[in-house]
């Protein structure tokens, strides 16, 4: 065998099966889709900064006139405040309720998690207008507060009640992977409560911490609803996105107050993933999970905060509620359903709720399919380093990029005359593909997540067994990963059911949806009916995610008995 | 002879990394061969550039005369066991099983058939109907095995198959997967860092490290004549003493001289390891002119079980130490303590040399 060694080296060619093949014509297919939806769109909206009203090129022109007008560049001055005052009560607030849910024994643990988690089932309006009902001008409190709720306060107020569940879920997930050795460890070597707080609670949640300041910073200044309703005189960037394009018409100064926009949310995008980055698994395989012992005085205190808490919450979805039933407030508190008839405040009356109903069906189950095939495509795909990566940077580039800027991307791009998709524009379809698009980056990173807990080996399996690729994704892959694909189109079916800020631009009046036509009914002056219809939306996004629950309990359990030992 | 396997010069790059650098390794018809080596030697990535799944970066494989280099591993014909089993967890035993056979368009009943014949080879007749959650580790293992082969493929490789059991599992299914093996015929690779499970299961064993082929050989040539002192080192317990090679058959360690096999590739001069391994060092009965006779003191005494480990002091070279295997018979017959002075011999026909 002596001739074998001094044979040359041959570069090797490597031939594609079918199944490389099909993956990689898919994930160039994705690629194309998620730059129709997300990168384009972001695209226009950049240029436009650039052009006057009539689509001539003027540099920084536009950027110049905003950052000389005081009133423009108040706002983002506002937002910024707002921003950082909210994110410094909502952490303490939420890192104590996380605390006591995962480290206390708390009674009825699961009524105190399910009402932290209730503001996300609103949009975000709802506890605006509760805030109108309490201390509004004819508020049944306004007396207790000096001044007026319009503007700063009630702002604030709202918005931490619409955060509260984000910074909440984060922090849950961070306090509870820990690792009962490490206390048992501190334990052992006699260090203070205070200084195992300090040396392992702390350290452990870091990460958790910082996620937390950097989402609730983040939705603050993108959220439009709460502004819009009891912001009053007080300006902030995301109602000024919506004054200067459907108030003032100006397109490109929108754009430019949409980059603004763009710039602090894009920054604590990049921060969360750089500091996540940093983060390893705390967690190991062999981590001995924290159980909490009950002890007296700790479990009475947080007890105490978690009633107070959810009291706050249950006080202003209760306002929402009851504001929503009366009949003429403050004067005739006899209660209605009449503010139930939503023809008598808008034209499109009911249909706008169906609307809506329709429109987080299609987005959860037209997004659904293309985040996880999407996700699979993008794991399993062999080689072809680069499309994968644009199809990465794609899939994470919409979490940056708030609503309402997204929204008056597409109005740019899809209403563009020369644009062959322009069909598209003002049609149901548009709505859900902004709404996929909008929340495109959880639901890729959920699929994602659950994709990498499974055997990677599987494919590798199915192909020295000859079986296509399709067809383990078929039978094996998307069956285990039918929990994660719910809780995508769940997620998807809620967040379609509540948002404003990205369809605000995009409506047409046979299209309108609920949380659209509640604003415009709270902009008629009509507060009761606005809340009545925020309520419906609650009431069903609430149950959506209830069934979701009992499914995951009880049929998912039966269907999938393989999952018992 | 045909070789069913051929290798040749295949390298593999991360990078700047070499992970294997031009292997060369002709595998026969019906053989069982072990790819053994510490961890990030390249074993897996050599068997999975053989599975075309981890793709080669330049060299050849043919299969039974057919260039495989450049095919994907659906256009090859092996079957795969991993380390982690790798069954689909929402699948029957059965299922898992017939999973190849499905897509072949065979009919139901010769599926069927096939799934009950493998069951019972593999030692599972009754467990169809059960998910490989219900199982144990071995069950899964065998049935993970048992769809391997339900193809019928010429080539079966086990990637650490047996590394994740327990002890006495693993010591089971080492009988069981080689005799099965033997009644199929089939070639087979198992890459293994148990070098206990490469001397039992294997008809030859390819040791690798750092990306290379160190040797390879029968499991009694690789034990007893390692071509290497990493094979020495790494296959079995093996003692070194450092010195010079003083004349072709004459080693130096310390101020002794030790006889030697007749050391053709080494100069004279050059500074060797000579090494023995411990079980072949003799106590009893040792004649009055026997080679490479030493005095040593004994400084411990390791109790394992079936016999005890001696830690050796060569008297008058206290930094020279052998260990050696001590039957407990030796040590009652001859009243070995810790502190007992003894005569040793290290017979020249088990002593080899390696350049240090």
């Amino acid at each position: 065998m002596s001739l074998t060694t001094s044979a040359p080296k041959i570069g090797l060619r490597l031939n594609l099966s079918r199944d490389d093949l099909l993956m990689r014509g898919g994930l160039v297919a994705l690629a194309g889709v998620l730059l129709l939806i997300v990168g384009l769109p972001l695209w226009a909206l950049l240029a436009k900064g650039f052009q006057d009203g009539d689509g001539r090129y003027v540099g920084l022109a536009n950027y110049v006139s905003y950052f000389s007008t005081p009133a423009l560049f108040n706002s983002a001055l506002n937002s910024l405040h707002v921003a950082a005052v909210c994110t410094a009560i909502v952490v303490p607030v939420a890192f104590l309720y996380a605390y006591a849910l995962t480290r206390a024994a708390l009674p009825a643990k699961w009524l105190f998690q399910g009402i932290s988690l209730i503001p996300i089932f609103a949009p975000s309006l709802l506890p605006g207008l509760a805030l109108v009902y309490l201390f509004g001008n004819q508020g049944f409190f306004k007396g207790l507060i000096g001044g007026s709720i319009y503007g700063f306060d009630g702002i604030v107020i709202a918005q931490v009640f619409y955060c509260l569940p984000h910074a909440i879920m984060i922090l849950v997930t961070a306090l509870a992977t820990a690792d009962a050795r490490l206390y048992e460890a501190a334990d052992a070597l006699g260090a203070s409560k205070l200084r195992v707080f300090f040396t392992v609670t702390l350290p452990g949640a870091k990460y958790g911490l910082i996620s937390a300041a950097l989402v609730v910073f983040t939705l603050v200044i993108t959220d439009f609803g709460i502004a819009k309703v009891i912001g009053g005189n007080f300006n902030v960037l995301a109602t000024d996105v919506y004054k200067q394009v459907i108030g003032q018409q100006n397109f490109s100064m929108g754009a430019v107050v949409g980059m603004v926009l763009l710039a602090p949310a894009a920054l604590a995008f990049v921060v969360d993933h750089l500091v996540q980055r940093k983060q390893v698994a705390l967690l190991t395989a062999r981590a001995v999970p924290l159980v909490p012992k009950p002890k007296f005085g700790r479990d009475l205190f947080f007890t105490a905060f978690c009633t107070l808490v959810s009291a706050g919450i249950l006080a202003i979805l209760g306002m929402a509620a009851w504001g929503s039933l009366i009949k003429y407030w403050p004067y005739n508190l006899s209660l209605t359903l009449a503010n139930y008839e939503f023809a008598n405040f808008d034209s499109n009356g009911w249909e706008s709720y169906f609307n809506s109903l329709r429109m987080a069906a299609g987005a959860a189950i037209a997004g659904t399919a293309l985040m996880f095939v999407g996700a699979w495509l993008n794991e399993k795909t062999k080689g072809f380093g680069v499309v994968r990566s644009a199809v990465q940077l794609l899939a994470f580039l919409p979490m940056a990029v708030p609503g309402i800027v997204l929204g008056l991307g597409y109005i740019f791009f899809f209403n563009a005359p020369n644009n062959p998709l322009n069909f598209l524009y003002a049609t149901m379809a548009i709505l859900v593909i902004n709404t996929v698009a909008h929340f495109y980056t959880v639901g890729h990173l959920t699929a994602t997540t659950a994709l990498k807990q499974i055997d990677p080996e599987f494919e590798s399996v199915s192909a020295s067994l000859k079986v296509p690729i399709w067809k383990t994704f078929g039978r094996v892959t998307a069956p285990i990963c039918l929990p994660a694909i719910l809780d995508i189109a769940i997620y998807l079916f809620v967040n379609a059911m509540t948002t404003v800020s990205s369809v605000i631009f995009l409506y047409a009046p046979d299209t309108k949806l609920a949380s659209v036509a509640a604003v415009n009914i709270e902009e008629t002056g009509a507060t009761a009916a606005a809340a009545a219809l925020c309520l419906v939306i609650v009431a069903t996004s609430a149950s959506v995610k209830a069934l979701h629950l009992l499914a995951d309990r009880f049929l998912l359990g039966r269907l999938q008995a393989w999952r018992r030992r | 002879m045909t070789n069913y396997l051929e290798v040749r010069n295949l390298s593999k790059r991360f990078g700047d990394f070499s992970a294997l650098g031009d292997i060369s390794l002709d595998i026969a018809e019906g053989e069982f061969v072990c790819f053994l080596g510490p961890s990030g030697c390249g074993k897996t990535t050599l068997l999975r550039a053989i599975a075309g799944l981890d793709p080669q970066t330049s060299g050849t494989i043919r299969q039974k005369g057919r260039d495989v280099s450049g095919l994907p591993p659906a256009q090859r014909d092996f079957g795969i066991v991993f380390q982690s089993y790798a069954l689909f967890p929402n699948l029957t035993v059965t299922d898992n099983v017939g999973y190849g056979l499905v897509s072949r368009r065979q009919a139901r009943a010769t599926i069927a058939r096939r799934v009950d014949e493998l069951l019972a080879l593999v030692g599972l007749p009754d467990s169809g109907s059960k998910y490989p959650a219900q199982l144990s580790g071995g069950q899964q293992q065998r049935v993970a095995l048992a769809r391997a082969l339900a193809t019928s493929p010429g080539l079966l490789l086990l990637d650490e198959p047996l590394s994740a059991l327990d002890a006495r599992v693993r010591l089971r299914l080492r009988h069981e997967i080689k005799a099965l093996q033997r009644t199929l015929g089939v070639t087979t690779i198992m890459v293994t860092h148990d070098q206990e499970e490469a001397l039992t299961m294997a008809d030859r064993i390819v040791v690798m490290n750092h990306g290379a082929i160190e040797q390879v050989g029968t499991p009694q040539e690789i034990y007893r004549q390692p071509a290497t002192a990493f094979v020495a080192d790494f296959v079995g317990s093996m003692n070194f003493l450092s010195g010079t090679l003083e004349a072709p058959e004459r080693v130096k360690i310390g101020g002794r001289a030790f006889a030697c096999p007749a050391q053709d590739g080494l100069a004279v001069g050059t500074a060797v390891r000579l090494s023995i391994r411990p079980e072949d060092v003799r106590v009893r009965d040792l004649p009055a002119d026997i080679a490479n006779r030493v005095a040593v003191d004994v400084a411990e005494l390791d109790f394992v079980g079936a016999f005890c480990r001696a830690t050796l002091k060569v008297q008058g070279d206290s930094d020279v130490a052998l260990v050696a295997d001590f039957s407990s018979n030796l040590i009652r017959d001859l009243g070995v303590a810790i502190g007992s002075r003894l005569d040793v011999a290290l017979p020249p026909d088990r002593v080899r040399v390696y350049a240090a």
